[in-house]
């Protein structure tokens, strides 16, 4: 018997797909059944109204935390990747390539843990401005709150989409951006008008990939910031651990897919607005 | 005049470069204080004594953490086995064989990574439970392996794609079989990159918290859950240490990758 290549190959990628059936397309499934489904069967949306009701509030707070952390992540993005590419200094330039890479592959919960003491109220944030003369120590206040998380996410997050944005940078035509800066445009403006729109793909897909893994972070919210509000993981989290409460638990992940479902078609709408006007 | 702008520019620089270095590392000092610091309460800023102790404590041969760790290992030494057998095969259909809807079959394994996993993990968990593998190791295994099976797929396939084709027909020309092409000419040349994708996969699987966080629970305790309860148990210390072994690999990873993932390979990714 001899195989085809198509066979061949069907059968090489098989075990690999059936993993992702298994482990990832059936539970979506789950989910969403269960989601739709009333206490006695059958079509409903009772668990989407059990969901607004209770977690209205927080469904707020998780889009206003994530959406903020992302602009907040692609300002510093931009800043450091425009630095490292436009920047003439070559020692800052240098300082700053070996240092913003470090949170890169440092696990969330990692940097919620340094984030738990870092950001107290006696953490060494505070202690540091304290010492410096910079705030009374009466002044100091935690910042374990919707602020820690956000902080906490733009330092875990900042690094990998400055590093996709400072790639696609670099492999601009540097000729564009020298006629720029040669007919008098400051180093800014060049950033802005000349190189980020040539790079903007890249420094999008890198941002719906940060929104989609802050939607999916369990341990910095439940790490960083106290019980209420809070996001919409830790929310499944305790339907399911408190109450069993599946319904209402991936009535809410169904929302969540809705959110990031709309980062998404934000991304793809840049991408056909372009198309159609190039 | 134009000299004191320029040294205003250069301390301004210089000023707006300590913020940047103090805002990334002061998190990590901070850690890294707490894990030697025996007694540390307000209004002191620095630990009021310093000390090894707890370090003795994590790193007693009976403490959970050498237990943590070594389930951790050993869960992501298994996910990388199933990961790597997995991917080996794909990835190679998907570089070298005429695949139908290949586009397709690559965003396949990327949607674990691009759904928010939380609603999907409690559904596995809900899952393994019928099966009776909540709470093992293998359902562990499994749910780190299809996470982590889009970077093993991914860079497998631009590993083999970087492969040059005229080896492999120069060794089918002078007589060896496909098979023997394969393993003796097409693997060993990719096996960087196949290398690459198999340390990523461990990374990710020994610093994944929240499939294990449902899937897991109670009997298998990894690093980051030991670091979880430390953590919410308020014992910093043992956190900050656990939390500082986590630090180890992750950042040896980015001293080295550069070593095991070439650019020819790197460029091929996701195409």
């Amino acid at each position: 018997m001899s195989l085809s290549q198509r066979q061949l190959a069907v059968l090489l990628i098989a075990p690999g797909l059936a993993l992702i059936a298994v482990l990832f397309l059936y539970p979506l499934c789950f989910s969403l059944v269960s989601a739709f489904t009333g206490p006695g069967g059958g079509l409903s949306l009772q668990a989407f109204g059990k969901a607004f009701e209770l977690y209205s509030g927080d469904i707020l707070f998780t889009i206003v935390i994530v959406v903020t952390s992302c602009a907040l992540t692609a300002l510093a993005a931009v800043a450091i990747a425009g630095t490292l590419t436009l920047g003439e200094n070559p020692w800052v330039v240098g300082t700053l390539r070996a240092l913003y890479r470090w949170p890169l592959f440092i696990p969330f919960i990692v940097a919620a843990q340094c984030m738990r003491t870092f950001l107290a109220k006696n953490g060494l944030m505070n202690n540091t401005f304290v010492s410096l003369g910079l705030m009374e120590p009466l002044q100091a206040v935690s910042y374990l709150d919707w602020r820690g998380i956000i902080i906490t996410f733009v330092w875990k997050q900042t690094p990998f989409v400055a590093l996709l944005l400072a790639g696609a940078l670099a492999s601009l035509d540097r000729a564009t951006l020298e006629a720029g800066r040669n007919l008098g445009a400051s180093r800014l403006r060049v950033l802005i008008e000349l190189a980020l729109p040539q790079a903007m793909p890249t420094l999008l897909v890198a941002l719906v990939l940060s929104f989609v893994t802050m939607l999916s972070v369990l341990s910095v919210p439940m790490m960083v910031a106290g019980s209420q509000p809070t996001m919409l993981t830790v929310d499944m989290a305790f339907r399911i651990n408190a109450y069993g409460d599946y319904a209402t638990a991936n009535a809410l992940g169904v929302i969540t897919y809705l959110i990031s479902a709309g980062a998404a078609i934000l991304y793809l709408r840049h991408g056909m607005a372009k198309e159609s006007a190039s | 005049m134009s000299r004191v702008a320029s040294l205003l520019r250069a301390s301004l620089a210089g000023v707006l470069l300590a913020a940047f270095a103090f805002a990334l590392i002061g998190p990590l000092a901070n850690l890294a204080l707490w894990s030697v610091a025996e007694r540390w309460y307000t209004p002191y800023k620095l630990p009021v004594t310093y000390g090894t102790r707890y370090w003795e404590q994590v790193f007693r041969p009976t403490g959970d953490a050498m237990a943590s760790l070594g389930t951790s290992v050993w869960i992501a030494v298994l996910t990388v086995v199933v990961a790597l057998a997995l991917s080996v095969p794909a990835g190679y259909a998907l570089a070298r064989l005429k695949l139908p809807m290949r586009s397709l079959f690559m965003i396949v394994f990327l949607l674990p990574q691009a759904f928010p996993s939380v609603a999907i993990y409690i559904n596995v968990a809900r899952i393994f439970y019928k099966l009776g593998i909540n709470g093992t190791v293998l359902g562990v295994v499994l749910v780190h392996a299809a996470h982590g099976l889009v970077y093993s797929v991914w860079i497998a396939a631009a590993a083999f794609a970087a492969v040059d084709k005229d080896l492999e027909l120069a060794a089918r020309n002078i007589g060896a079989s496909p098979l023997r092409t394969f393993f003796t000419v097409t693997l060993p040349l990719a096996a960087p990159g196949v290398i690459a994708s198999g340390i990523f996969v461990f990374l990710e699987s020994l610093d994944e918290f929240t499939g294990t966080f449902f899937v897991g629970v109670p009997q298998v305790t990894t690093l980051p859950l030991l670091l979880y309860n430390a953590a919410m148990g308020g014992n910093y210390q043992v956190a900050s240490i656990t939390a500082l072994i986590l630090l180890v690999p992750s950042v040896l990873f980015m001293l080295f990758i550069e070593r095991f993932l070439r650019a020819d390979v790197l460029a091929k990714v996701g195409a």
